[in-house]
């Protein structure tokens, strides 16, 4: 009990030190020679907050969700169009206004989505559920990419086509551009997505150690004895994807906001394998291990494009032979049994080392 | 119901013409059941003859075709797992199912979970009741675990733990739901006798100090014998005999129905 405290402990404290020294110095301008981290580090912080979300959902509820993306995107789409709509009728609203609201309305829109997916989907298991949930982050997907919503003095027009019916042109601005994309202003800066991440990680923790969080965990080890002790199974389950979405939702806004331009394509299913790759490697259910594969995962192919020419061409390849390599490390009998000897190993050398030192000492 | 509340005084578990249909099966046919309060109650039976199925719809996991369940004098018939749990009925299972993943003393707590009053977001924000509700919870689950002997292995993951154990925090757990009526699907399997021995001590210690009425399925007649006080066999789902312990035993019924002609 102590131990998982402390193990808690850590990896608050651990994480927000390192955001805090991350952003402080890119604020002051100490990365400004380094162009590749200073653009990376917002976008390393979303991708956290997303990777954390969807362990609520696959390491916590135990539950394989191939549709994340589809919540991230409607979070961008729905923040980015609050915080649009807000610059046009009152342009000299501060940013920082128009983000909270932004975010807040994308929190609440994208768990609406998750209530609604959930409540038909959280009926199934598995694979089911898996099927289900890649497709609904498809649909998400090709909706985003085929609505055009315009607003006028007149008010909002919304369609299919572009641009809208009946759209006065003097005074229209669109906000939602089909496959273009949205442009939503750039209010965010680095210690929006360090508060928002820190945010995220600590309702992780604490709903995981709350009853709530035990409720989810026993339905995720065996539902049937989960329900003979009095766990109402759907409800749990509805609970836990609905926080995960409605994270993922705010995640999808920041990210809206920190970029100048926008493509909702880029929330398709590769996307959410990517960060169930981040997921999956970091450690089902371990929010430590999410924030460190998100890390290394996703400087690495960067780093790989500016070490040379070469890996530039090969990074992908480089990307795919190294997560194989660490899939196995991590969980392949024959590495977990190397590692176990090693550390043995490691732990006897030390031992013998502190015996001839001790023998020194006499 | 009327009928029930007039015995509901002793009997804590009255079951009446219970039937389930499987297709063309009938895996129990109008068993009749009536356990007493603070009676420990023997259900036995060679394989397959519907024991376990009869666990199942007490605690709502199928829902019987035919018959009425009384628990303490309320018709649970029928009721979904989670309201029957509520209701006060709580169970063992006979292929052990604990929560692998979690540690000995969090499977405790979550039985404890409709005891607790923090909602969700209270837990979240740590709001002060939250930490009562927590903390009070803790020490209910160790003092539980301390009956069973579990107390220094509150951190361990319960898959970790030895099978013996991993049948007691079983049962811990299931007592952690505060129930009147416990159930116990096989809780010696796998045990050898030293084990079963002292199995049968705790079964009658929860029972003394619980103050429990408990429905035990099991096949090993050395503690069938040793603690049950009565008994209703069953074979080919339907009841063989029924009545005190060493009468039901010594029924040459019941002898050729586990032995054989």
């Amino acid at each position: 009990m102590k131990k998982q405290k402390l193990n808690n402990l850590i990896t608050i404290s651990g994480t927000a030190v390192l955001c805090v020294v991350m952003a402080t110095l890119m604020s002051v301008g100490a990365l400004d020679r380094s162009n590749m981290l200073k653009g990376m580090l917002v976008l390393i912080g979303i991708h956290i907050i997303w990777a954390l979300s969807l362990n609520l959902t696959v390491g916590v509820l135990g539950e394989l969700s191939l549709g994340h993306a589809g919540f991230m995107c409607v979070g961008a789409i729905f923040g980015g169009t609050v915080s649009q709509i807000i610059q046009y009728n009152a342009a000299d609203c501060p940013g920082w206004i128009r983000l909270i609201i932004a975010l807040v309305c994308s929190g609440i829109m994208a768990a609406i989505f998750g209530i609604l997916i959930g409540i038909p989907v959280m009926r199934l298991h598995g694979d089911y559920l898996a099927i289900v949930t890649l497709g609904f982050g498809e649909i998400m997907k090709s909706l985003a990419n085929n609505i055009f919503l315009t607003i006028d003095k007149n008010g909002l027009h919304f369609g299919f086509t572009n641009p809208p019916a009946n759209v006065d042109e003097a005074s229209a601005k669109q906000i939602l551009k089909g496959s273009i994309g949205m442009q939503a202003p750039q209010d965010t800066n680095i210690w929006w997505v360090v508060v928002l991440l820190m945010i995220t990680l600590i309702v992780m923790m604490t709903f995981i150690n709350s009853k709530s969080g035990r409720a989810c965990m026993a339905v995720r080890d065996n539902y049937i004895a989960a329900q003979s002790v009095g766990i109402n199974v759907t409800k749990f389950r509805l609970m836990a994807f609905t926080i995960s979405a409605g994270i993922a939702g705010v995640g999808g806004a920041l990210y809206a906001h920190s970029v100048p331009m926008i493509a909702f394509s880029k929330f398709d299913y590769n996307f959410s394998i990517l960060i169930l790759v981040f997921v999956v490697l970091g450690g089902l259910g371990s929010m430590r291990g999410s924030i460190i594969a998100t890390i290394i995962l996703y400087v690495l192919p960067e780093m790989l494009r500016k070490v040379n020419q070469n890996l530039a061409n090969a990074r992908m390849l480089i990307y795919a032979i190294i997560l194989i390599a660490l899939m196995l490390w991590k969980n392949a009998p024959f590495f977990i049994g190397l590692r176990e000897k090693l550390s043995a190993k490691f732990k006897r050398n030390k031992e013998n080392a502190d015996i001839t030192s001790g023998g020194a000492e006499v | 119901m009327s009928e029930a509340a007039k015995t509901s005084s002793d009997i804590m578990l009255e079951v009446k013409e219970l039937s389930i249909q499987f297709g063309g099966l009938r895996a129990v046919d109008g068993l009749n059941l009536r356990v007493k309060k603070h009676q420990l109650y023997g259900l036995i039976g060679p394989n397959g003859a519907g024991k376990t199925t009869v666990f199942n719809m007490l605690t709502g996991v199928y829902k019987p075709t035919t018959g009425v369940i009384y628990l303490d004098g309320a018709n649970i018939t029928g009721k979904s797992p989670v309201e029957i749990n509520k209701g006060g009925i709580a169970r063992t299972f006979q292929n052990i199912r604990l929560f692998k993943g979690m540690s000995v003393l969090d499977n405790v707590k979550v039985g404890m979970q409709n005891q607790t009053k923090y909602t969700t977001i209270e837990g979240i924000l740590r709001l002060p009741r939250y930490f009562r509700e927590e903390k009070q919870m803790n020490e209910k689950a160790m003092e539980l675990l301390k009956v069973f002997e579990l107390d220094g292995e509150c951190d361990a993951l319960s898959q970790n733990l030895p099978y013996g154990k991993q049948r007691k925090l079983e049962i811990a757990r299931a007592l952690a739901t505060n129930p009147k009526l416990l159930l116990l699907d096989e809780p010696a399997a796998g045990m050898n006798p030293n084990e079963t021995a002292e199995l049968m001590n705790t079964i009658r210690f929860v029972r003394d100090k619980f103050d429990m009425t408990i429905l035990l399925i099991e096949h090993d007649m050395k503690l069938v014998s040793g603690i049950c006080e009565e008994l209703t066999v069953l074979n080919f789902g339907q009841e063989l005999a029924q009545g005190g312990t060493s009468a039901v035993l010594n029924d040459p019924k019941v002898i050729t129905a586990y032995l054989g002609e």
